[in-house]
């Protein structure tokens, strides 16, 4: 199925309105594995009839990275040019399958004149189920299957969204296994506080092993998660155990567009 | 004479204690304003649930019942230093048994109940600090006086509590010769165990004993309280009062930045206007403690050294130099250096120290992944990670001490508006590829 996707300036155009923007992200955007994701949410979309346009090449990074280095004045620069834009095209809600994004544009743009309201996919989707646009298929894709779900820090703790995709998992006809340390208490994949553009400082291990090793504990088949970066990490931590064969790393999108055979 | 000598030690604990009190609110005055005047009715509840009601001690029941127990038993005790109080001044003898009767029985009763608990738990404590060596109580940032502060404060509370009852033991043995009993709980059967077949004079001076002994060591652990990491019973309050009720991934916006970056972006703006006498801080980011809120310094005499920050930390679990609790206690440390160096020598005196570089090195800062596991595991809700941001801005903002391989990422943002190096004409290429 070859995905639809309008952009804003299209849409402006002609004169249309979008009931949401789907932020993409730079990882969504330009990273290969997380290209997918971005696909698989536009299917599920598509599918639902949702209104939606993205900001295409108008999109710039949010400056999530730059603010967690400690640079204020390019992530003020990227929030006040994202925010000009944005509110010339009168955006009222946003949609988003990053929770750096997800959290920057919610809690960071506000004070900077950009008031939204902002979800995450794993919120959409619940609410495209609950609502009856979207069924999955009962094709038994996930029956028998043991999933963990690895808590993204700026979804979780730093935003308190933990059930949305939980309840997905188990609307799945999957089995839902906990790590150990989830929720609140959820280790970091390793990535966050722009730590995925550096080599971690010395130490005796490397954090996304150390996730991993909570995931492979918990013998899931598949590790599911709500972010890109997350998604990078334990697919490395996955390599790292030479485990490819039997687990696999999926967004939550991905595994909602499997079961509804998108 | 007693009253005499009991009225000279009273007022001056209170005193030596207040004059310290000042002494941290000086300190902490040091920092940088910060409205924390909102939302009340939210910040009563939070310090009701997280202080009082010691909400997030219970994801660790254990530690969380033992801990309990001991401070149970001290706020309940607070109701009998009022009889103390008045005994002391008056040289009355129990001063509310007759008034209060089978209340007060119940009240001494119920008192001597949480102290055998907290006897108990003070044991327990001893022998996981000592003994059982949990990893969080043993690492090297408590080595030498943190570690000797929290044997210490036991120590403190063991001997208190035997003291309580050494007195009321004593009391009940004498009481049983006229042929009365105080009826309390745990010193009615534990008197006659510890004294009986003792003289009455005997008897006479070990009530004393007990009683003086008792009443001081109340003062002392009164007034070691500014000295030490203990001071947590008391600092709990307001800092969780005082909590942070943003989400917890939104970190502050600089409003300096935000008028020198509108002042970039406006056309129209004049570049050689005067600028606003308020609006320019002395510096970006933090390099010492007078650059970190108030709070933060709060945050920093609210610290127990619990070490639950650490143990919840992915930096400092796989090895790094990274501990939260050590950017707190660095943080006290360097507040309480730089506090008596200012009383000393003047406000604007310097020492040539600072927190970041003489406390806190740049490999600790740059281990951070921003997680908010140690503000999430918090009992009192203290905030490492905003003083951790606000040390990385100084670094980066003022000495421009970026690692490598961020100033490419920052550069690449700047340029093509992603942290990669992509065109943003190639932002749209995925809903064309296969």
């Amino acid at each position: 199925m070859s995905i639809q996707v309008r952009t804003m300036a299209d849409m402006m155009a002609s004169g249309e309105s979008p009931d949401i923007l789907f932020w993409v992200g730079c990882a969504g955007s330009f990273d290969d594995r997380a290209k997918k994701i971005t696909k698989a949410l536009v299917k599920i979309l598509n599918h639902c009839k949702v209104n939606f346009a993205v900001l295409g090449t108008e999109e710039s990074c949010t400056g999530d990275p730059a603010k967690r280095a400690g640079n204020e004045f390019t992530f003020q620069m990227q929030a006040l040019m994202n925010i000009e834009l944005l509110n010339g095209y009168e955006v009222k809600k946003i949609v988003t399958a990053c929770p750096h994004c997800f959290n920057t544009l919610k809690n960071e743009y506000p004070e900077l004149g950009g008031t939204y309201e902002v979800i995450h996919h794993t919120q959409l989707i619940q609410d495209l189920i609950n609502t009856g646009k979207l069924t999955l298929a009962d094709n038994g894709t996930f029956k028998g299957k043991k999933i963990t779900f690895h808590d993204p820090c700026y979804l979780g703790r730093a935003n308190d969204v933990y059930e949305a995709p939980r309840e997905l998992i188990v609307k799945l006809d999957a089995a839902l296994v906990e790590m150990k340390r989830c929720k609140t208490n959820g280790l970091c994949c390793g990535a966050g506080g722009a730590q995925m553009f550096k080599e971690a400082e010395k130490g005796n291990k490397e954090i996304n092993v150390e996730r991993t090793e909570d995931a492979l504990q918990t013998s899931a088949n598949i590790i599911a998660t709500g972010c890109p970066f997350c998604n990078t990490m334990m697919t490395d931590g996955v390599k790292h155990f030479e485990k490819e064969e039997d687990v696999r790393v999926m967004d939550i999108a991905e595994l909602i567009a499997n079961a509804a055979d998108l | 004479m007693q009253q005499l000598i009991f009225g000279v030690l009273t007022l001056s604990s209170f005193g030596f204690f207040a004059f310290n009190l000042r002494k941290i609110a000086q300190n902490i005055h040091m920092g940088l304003p910060l409205d924390r005047s909102d939302r009340k009715a939210d910040r009563w509840r939070t310090m009701l649930l997280v202080a009082l009601g010691q909400k997030k001690m219970f994801t660790r029941p254990i530690p969380a019942l033992l801990h309990l127990a001991i401070y149970a038993s001290f706020v309940i005790t607070q109701i009998e230093l009022i009889e103390i109080l008045v005994d002391g001044f008056s040289g009355s003898h129990r001063f509310f048994q007759d008034s209060l009767g089978g209340f007060y029985t119940f009240m001494i009763s119920f008192i001597e109940v949480l102290s055998v608990l907290a006897f108990i738990a003070t044991i327990a404590f001893l022998a996981r600090r000592n003994m059982l060596k949990l990893p969080r109580l043993t690492m090297k940032e408590l080595a030498g006086w943190p570690k000797q502060d929290a044997n210490l404060i036991l120590v403190f509370e063991l001997i208190l509590i035997s003291f309580i009852f050494t007195m009321n033991g004593a009391d009940e043995v004498l009481q049983s010769y006229a042929g009365n009993s105080n009826g309390f709980a745990i010193s009615s059967w534990l008197g006659p165990i510890l004294f009986e077949g003792k003289s009455t004079q005997t008897l006479h001076i070990l009530e004393q004993i007990g009683w003086w002994g008792h009443i001081a060591m109340v003062y002392t652990f009164m007034n070691y309280l500014p000295y030490s990491k203990h001071l947590h019973i008391f600092m709990a309050f307001p800092n969780t009062y005082f909590s942070k009720l943003e989400p917890k991934g939104q970190f502050t916006n600089m409003q300096s930045v935000t008028n020198e970056v509108k002042l970039m972006l406006d056309p129209n703006a004049d570049p050689y206007a005067a600028p606003a006498t308020d609006a320019a801080p002395s510096r970006f980011g933090a390099k010492d403690v007078n650059d970190l809120t108030w709070k933060n310094l709060m945050d920093a005499y609210s610290c127990t050294e619990c070490g639950r920050c650490t143990s919840a930390c992915p930096a400092n679990t796989t090895g790094k130099l990274l501990s939260p609790r050590k950017i707190m206690m660095d943080t006290r440390d360097r507040m309480v250096e730089l506090g008596d160096f200012k009383r000393k020598n003047g406000p604007d005196a310097e020492d040539g120290k600072s927190l970041l570089g003489s406390y806190i090195t740049e490999e600790e800062l740059w281990a951070c992944t921003s997680c908010n596991a140690c503000v999430q595991e918090c009992p009192v809700n203290i905030d490492p990670l905003s003083i951790i941001m606000d040390l990385r801005r100084f670094l980066v903002m003022e000495e421009s001490k970026v690692p490598t391989e961020l100033t490419g990422m920052l550069t690449n943002i700047e340029n093509n508006g992603a942290p990669w190096q992509f065109a943003p004409t190639e932002r749209m290429n995925w809903a064309n590829e296969e």
